[in-house]
């Protein structure tokens, strides 16, 4: 194992975020504060409360997964799309490295900073609502589990694209409409039963819901099934990765 | 001894089709500098990106110091630093962070003081804290030989090294081949400064459409064409060479306005003062007189041409 290689690409990952940090700490934190004078008070003054909790405090999971989905996506994406773009990567295939080696360096770098945003969404929210976590330990894995996948997603994302348009397409139109029908917002069982039936092929709405439960203990899927299909999820992408590099498949020509 | 890089029945065809390289044979000796001269597109950037592993083979394989280049990438890789044709940098890393991400890259342990002298060796030491964007195209050039200097390669590779950096630079690189090849490195460099081949190369290898059609030790080479050429421009055009000077090897050039002697400079008598005098005697006048010594070029631009 290269370890040295993991941290160089780790760390210059970091500091490419670093540089950036008033765009990638700040906006995140605006867009939730918005969220919460939007959905919060203008919506929770009319419902008042989701199965036992108040609406603002219920949307608080919801608000960070998808922050953490969208981050994960477009970091890791970005940050192996770039090299690709700039003409950089030769560095990295000719490097003695294995693939597991870089997929750790740039997945884990925009996995830490997806986990990064996440916590500070969470004090953010901390700061509207009064939260309270019931357990605490399965919320890290759940936002671990969903960071470290979703970065996977977002890796393969940024070697699929051979443009800057289809390196925005995926999370614009799959992701942030999945996230929007994913139960963010609202309790899939305040959906029409058939509605209900299609929410279930959503993969978003088994991270959503575990992670909820992880706050308090409510959930519209149970927890093993939300665990399980994560877990899923990330064995197809760590599949995906595996022959990507096998292939050489738009790294190589 | 045996070579360092060795590649045999190596072939690529790329996903458009195109076969870029048609079964590659070819030995690079230990310690040695040698030069791939080739028009564009004949080969050479893809060559070399196969043994880096930028590129898959299509068929054939290539031992690095004996591993082979896919099955023991590992071992192989980690002998070789690349410097590629094109210029691709991290516009806002500085150049210190560059240099040093790349030796991390190859796993090696930090070394502050290495990376101080292959920036000192390339002047680049006062420009360490530089962003990359704000540097000139020969220093970016430079930071991309820094960057593949980092981690003490074995080999070398230099895909163009000089292109677009200046002649006192040009120079100085040189330099810095000279000592690398001193230390023992092995360096692999393809230009189309014939003028750097000749100066720098041990051996050279000239590729053509994707096959390589000649590799000869330079000093052999240049021996084996070493003609020189005496050209006089004439007062007045001809229309054929003089029966009365057909013993010598003469042409006409220019329209009748050039006559080109050819001779060897190796033998005993270069027939010039003779030439001279009959030239006189029919009445031939000429206004200036040129010698020049076929070079590599000449060489390279008659092999790619036939
Ligand atoms: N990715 C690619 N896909 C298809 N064809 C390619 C690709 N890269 C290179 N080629 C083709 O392969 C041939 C060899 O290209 P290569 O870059 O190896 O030439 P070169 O000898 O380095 O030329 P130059 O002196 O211009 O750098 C060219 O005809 C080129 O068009
Ligand atoms: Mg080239």
């Amino acid at each position: 194992m290269n370890f040295r290689a993991v941290r160089a690409i780790y760390k210059f990952e970091m500091s490419r975020t670093f540089r950036t940090l008033l765009q990638s700490v700040v906006s995140p934190v605006v867009s939730t504060s918005l969220y919460f004078v939007v959905f919060g008070s203008a919506i929770g003054s009319r419902i008042t409360q989701v199965e036992g909790v108040s609406y603002g405090t219920f949307i608080v999971p919801g608000l960070v997964m998808l922050s953490v989905l969208t981050q994960s996506i477009t970091n890791a994406s970005f940050g192996i799309y770039f090299p690709k773009f700039v003409g950089t990567i030769y560095e990295i295939l000719s490097a003695p490295v294995s693939y597991v080696e870089i997929v750790l360096g740039y997945v884990g770098a925009a996995a830490t900073k997806s986990i990064i945003v996440g916590l500070i969404i969470l004090a953010t929210a901390g700061l509207f609502v009064p939260l309270h976590i019931h357990h605490p330990i399965w919320m890290l894995i759940f936002l671990i589990l969903t960071s470290v996948t979703f970065s996977l997603f977002g890796f393969i994302i940024g070697i699929w694209a051979d443009g800057f348009e289809k390196l925005q397409m995926i999370p614009l139109l799959i992701i942030t409409p999945l996230t929007f029908l994913g139960g963010s917002f609202y309790s899939i069982s305040m959906l029409p039963s058939g509605w209900q039936t299609v929410a279930l092929f959503n993969p978003v709405v088994y991270l959503i819901s575990g992670f909820r439960w992880s706050f308090y203990e409510i959930a519209d899927v149970s927890v093993a099934v939300s665990i399980g299909m994560t877990l899923g999820f990330l064995a197809i992408c760590m599949g995906i990765v595996w022959w990507i590099f096998k292939t050489g498949y738009r790294l190589k020509n | 001894m045996s070579p360092i890089i060795s590649i045999s029945g190596l072939s690529k065809t790329y996903a458009t089709g195109f076969m870029a390289l048609k079964t590659i044979d070819l030995g690079i000796n230990r310690g040695e500098i040698f030069a791939l001269l080739g028009p564009n597109g004949a080969g050479k950037t893809t060559l070399i990106s196969i043994i880096c592993g930028i590129a898959n083979p299509s068929t054939g394989h290539v031992l690095v110091d004996g591993h082979d280049i896919q099955r023991d990438y590992r071992a192989a890789r980690s002998l070789i630093g690349l410097v590629p044709q094109e210029l691709h940098t991290d516009a806002f890393e500085s150049v210190w962070g560059t240099v040093s991400f790349s030796r991390g890259l190859f796993g090696k342990p930090k070394n502050p003081a290495h990376i101080e002298k292959v920036l000192r060796d390339l002047s680049l030491w006062d420009k360490k804290d530089s962003k990359i964007v704000t540097l000139s195209g020969g220093m970016k050039r430079r930071v991309m030989i820094a960057k593949a200097l980092s981690h003490e390669p074995q080999i070398l590779f230099l895909d163009e090294p000089t292109a677009g950096v200046d002649v006192e630079l040009r120079k100085g690189m040189w330099d810095v081949m000279r000592t690398l090849q001193a230390s023992g490195v092995t360096i692999i460099l393809t230009t189309h400064y014939i003028e750097e081949a000749e100066e720098m190369a041990d051996r050279v290898g000239v590729i053509n459409k994707g096959e390589i059609i000649l590799v000869e030790e330079k000093a052999k080479l240049m021996q084996k064409l070493g003609r020189k050429r005496m050209k006089l421009h004439l007062g007045s055009p001809l229309t054929e060479v003089p029966t009365a000077l057909s013993t010598y090897n003469l042409a006409l050039a220019d329209d009748g306005k050039e006559l080109v002697y050819t001779y060897d400079t190796k033998s005993e008598r270069t027939g010039i003062t003779s030439l001279l005098a009959d030239l006189r005697d029919a009445g031939i006048k000429f206004t200036d007189l040129e010698t020049t010594q076929s070079s590599l070029e000449d060489i390279f631009v008659s092999l790619v041409r036939a």
